[in-house]
């Protein structure tokens, strides 16, 4: 697949506050990609600029093999569903859908079956003599959505736009934003600040933290390798603790020595070290590489989540099984569940990767 | 380019609104009698204005009128808002149509069917009459800055403080009204502004024997404006500016640069 | 205490000193000295020097409302394109006039105009010739454009600042260019403030009688004029009335436009 739209070294600012620092990222053709971080990270910031809203301080915009950095947005091939839907108020829905269609002059009856075509898409057929204020947040999205797509734009951009619906909602429009895509085959940009919406979603993630992309991959990548401390804490849960890396394959945390996968770290290096929960396995006193006591448990459904004091570390523990508070346990990791990352080099580099 | 264009635009519309008042300010230090001329600079004006019974007259019924207008108008508007809020919406929007009568209508008219009024009760026209008005015309200001704030309310926070034990009175002014204050206090200033630079109505409410400045001065326009009356207006339009910036100065900068903040957290 | 009766005293209020007033407006239009119902005070409005003054002032407010929202429009869109917290700045200093009294203020563009005064001395400085402008219906115009833009400004800047700038930029994703960006999303949304703008200019400039007094010279006679003469020097109340009944139509025209369109029933904003 080729790039479809490619940010060369991207740069903004407002006032003195720079929100992106040099940043590239290229968007293959059919992709949904999620840039994924929390507020203040960039992430709303860069899908203005591909919408042409905002105007890069330093670099490039290329779509489709053209630099459009200097574009208006109504001469960019591609169309937003904005936070909050932004529809317009002072038009019905058929109206708001047909806005784009209207503007290019297309012919009456290719923007009235455009606008069937499009509310089915939805599933809002005959809504077209609403307005928008009698719909609910999560038929206005769907409006939103459709209003963009009559458009055939090649790439859909779209700014949380589910964050200002319930839960069950939200749910219910992943799957439904997940078979849009399919059956229009285009590319989707998608931002967010829940893990869990691009984890579901996404082909790629792009977790960003202050300007700074943290990390590209699959969403499988991103949850089980991530590549730095950043990283994992924002996505799930996880325990993050400091280690040395006495060689490759055996790594030393809190005294003990665990066994991994890893190689090519050097020979006593510090480390930092992620343990998803669910990774951690709790067994009988004596057995395992760590001993522990249970302080906490809480019953999520399901799994139950306990916290367990072991080395002066307190560890994060999701199981099916229940240990009562005050349980001696045994602490062990598979080796492949061990995930082993680099420490940021300089004290700058660490505040790039680590939020708090 | 464009931005020194939309600079230049909103200078030359402040330049349009400001020249006037420039004017009088120049004329007030003007020593000649006659507007036309500029005789040299001078503080006589100010000096003999002060010793002008007749206009400190008119200036002492101008800002009586003026307080007491807007404070019972604040009062009656004020008190009226949060009973609306507890009214049915078409009541409501009834009350607020005949509120935006004074608003809409033209002053001329209110002024004649006041006058009609006070003939037919057979009410001295004198002080009396023009406060009566002033607090007519002055209720809309009020009740069309209050609603607002009464409608942000979040009603939970009055049903809290019950709940945590105060009383209704005890309620309403340690939870509501803080709340509603700033639109109560801009509905004030508001009213007081409208009754001192009201002319019309006056005009036709007021009785031989009490001026305000604006009647003053419409009777003066044919003899010629006193230069006192210059010096007095420029020396009242300085004294609010003044007021205005020390009041304004401290809460503002803060609140900008809270307000900056929030923006910038929205944008990224 | 029942909370609806808290607002007996105002609804008191309002029905003694506004419905009753204009009722008596109404009686007093309807009737002759001696009490008789008769239809000759409004009628009088068709002879030729009243319907010359309504057509004049007509005229006048036309013009002075067209100039108020050709000025006021640009002005307001380029304060809503600045800073948020600006927002009680700007109308303090449309405000802040008012505390110069309005019949000075008004005055001074005597001083401004005159054929000796400040304009036409600049004028004669860069030698050019004086210009006529005091006593001429384009200085009443001037006037009614200075003294009521405030009222024009502020439910624009009003109406515009509360649309949504992505319902803009959503507009603009769509691939309307800036003009009919303009065209079909942000003068459609400021209607409501347009509506309230026209009305707060043009029933104040279509009954003024002041600012013909002071910038018209004696020679030019507006409906407001007629009406005040009435009132103050010949006693004609009847007449008076009569004469303002017709004027009501027209405000109860921009009334009901501006009911229309206040959905929120805030009343008209400032």
């Amino acid at each position: 697949m080729s790039k479809l739209i490619d940010l060369q070294n991207i740069t903004k600012a407002f006032d003195s506050n720079i929100v992106l620092d040099d940043m590239s990222l290229y968007i293959r053709e059919n992709e949904f990609l999620t840039l994924l971080g929390p507020s203040g990270c960039g992430k709303t910031t860069t899908l203005r600029i591909i919408g042409g809203f905002e105007s890069p301080d330093k670099g490039r915009v290329v779509f489709d093999g053209t630099d459009i950095t200097a574009w208006p947005p109504n001469k960019r091939q591609l169309n937003t569903v904005f936070q909050k839907y932004a529809l317009f108020p002072h038009m019905d829905i058929g109206e708001n859908i047909a806005f784009g269609l209207r503007i290019k002059n297309k012919p009456k009856n290719y923007i009235q079956d455009k606008i069937k075509y499009a509310l089915k898409l939805v599933n809002l057929d005959g809504y077209e003599k609403r307005m928008p204020d009698s719909l609910s947040g999560g038929q206005q999205q769907r409006i939103a959505i459709a209003r963009a797509i009559v458009n055939e734009p090649k790439v859909l951009l779209l700014d949380e736009p589910l964050g200002a619906l319930d839960l069950k909602l939200r749910q219910d429009m992943q799957y439904e934003l997940i078979r849009l895509k399919n059956e229009l085959g285009i590319t989707f940009i998608y931002v967010t600040h829940d893990q869990e919406e691009a984890l579901t979603m996404s082909d790629t993630i792009v977790v960003m933290n202050q300007g700074y992309i943290q990390q590209i991959g699959t969403p499988e990548m991103i949850y089980n390798e991530p590549e730095n401390a950043f990283v994992a804490d924002f996505i799930g849960d996880s325990n993050i603790l400091d280690g040395i890396m006495i060689r490759d394959e055996l790594v030393e945390i809190l005294g003990a020595r665990f066994a991994c996968v890893d190689k090519g770290f050097g020979e006593h290096k510090p480390v930092d070290v992620v343990i998803r929960p669910e990774d951690v396995e709790l067994t009988v006193p004596g057995s395992g590489t760590l001993q522990g006591v249970v302080s906490h448990v809480i019953f999520k459904g399901v799994h139950y989540e306990m916290e367990v004091m072991a080395c002066g570390f307190e560890w994060l523990v999701q199981s099916t099984r229940m240990f009562p508070v005050g349980t001696q346990v045994g602490l062990s990791v598979d080796p492949f569940n061990i995930q082993i990352m680099n420490k940021p080099a300089s004290e700058d580099e660490e505040a790039i990767g680590v939020n708090e | 380019m464009k931005k020194t264009l939309r600079s230049l635009y909103i200078a030359l519309i402040f330049l349009f609104l400001y020249a006037p008042i420039l004017t009088l300010i120049v004329l007030s230090f003007n020593a000649s009698k006659t507007r036309a001329k500029w005789g040299g600079f001078t503080l006589n004006w100010y000096r003999s204005m002060f010793r002008n019974e007749a206009i400190l007259q008119a200036l002492s019924t101008t800002l009586l009128i003026a307080l007491l207008s807007a404070l019972i108008a604040t009062v009656i508007g004020t008190v009226a808002c949060i009973s609306m809020q507890a009214m049915k919406r078409r009541n409501r929007a009834i009350i607020m149509g005949i509120t935006n009568i004074p608003m809409l209508n033209a002053d001329i008219v209110t002024g004649i069917s006041l006058m009609l009024l006070f003939i037919t009760l057979g009410f001295r026209f004198g002080f009396m009459t023009i406060l009566l008005s002033h607090i007519t015309f002055n209720i809309p200001y009020v009740i069309l800055s209050v609603m607002p704030r009464m409608k942000q309310l979040n009603p939970s926070i009055y049903e809290a403080a019950l709940d945590l034990g105060a009383s209704h009175i005890r309620a309403f002014f340690k939870v509501v009204f803080p709340d509603i204050l700033p639109g109560v206090l801009s509905g004030f200033l508001m009213a007081f502004t409208m009754s001192l630079d009201d002319f019309i109505i006056t005009h036709f409410t007021k009785g031989p024997g009490v001026d305000t400045l604006s009647t003053k001065i419409y009777t003066e326009v044919k003899k010629g404006i006193k230069p006192e009356m210059y010096s007095l207006s420029t020396l009242i339009f300085v004294t609010v500016l003044l007021l205005l910036f020390l009041v304004n100065k401290t809460p503002a900068e803060q609140k900008k640069k809270k307000l900056q903040m929030q923006q910038q957290g929205g944008k990224l | 205490m029942n909370k609806k009766t808290l607002a007996f005293p105002y609804i008191f209020w309002a029905a003694a000193f506004i419905v009753i007033p204009l009722c008596m407006v109404l009686y007093y239009g309807v009737t002759d000295k001696t009490g008789a119902f008769t239809l000759e005070n409004i009628v009088t409005m068709a002879t030729a020097e009243h319907s010359k003054a309504l057509l004049l002032s007509i005229e006048l407010s036309l013009a002075s409302t067209v100039i108020c929202f050709l000025l006021a429009y640009p002005l307001a869109m380029m304060l809503t394109g600045m800073n948020v917290s600006t927002h009680s700045f700007i109308v303090l200093i449309f405000i802040l006039p008012m505390w110069m009294n309005f019949l000075l203020r008004t005055l001074a563009w005597q001083t401004l105009l005159e054929k000796t005064g400040v304009i036409n001395s600049i004028l004669g400085f860069l030698h050019l010739p004086p210009l006529e402008l005091i006593n001429t219906p384009g200085a009443i115009i001037l006037g009614m454009v200075y003294n009521f833009l405030p009222f024009m400004v502020l439910p624009l800047y009003n109406a515009l600042a509360k649309i949504d700038k992505n319902v803009i930029n959503a507009a603009r994703d769509l691939g309307a260019d800036s003009v009919q960006t303009f065209f079909r999303v942000t003068l459609p949304l400021s209607l409501p403030g347009i509506i309230s703008g026209v009305t707060m200019v043009f029933i104040p400039a279509l009954t003024t009688f002041v600012i013909s007094t002071l910038l018209g010279g004696s020679k030019i006679l507006l409906i407001g004029n007629v009406i005040e003469q009435e009132f103050t020097q010949t006693g004609n109340w009847h007449l008076g009335s009569g004469l303002s009944i017709v004027l009501m139509i027209f405000i109860l025209v921009n009334m009901v436009a501006e009911a229309a369109f206040d959905k929120e029933g805030d009343g008209a904003s400032l």
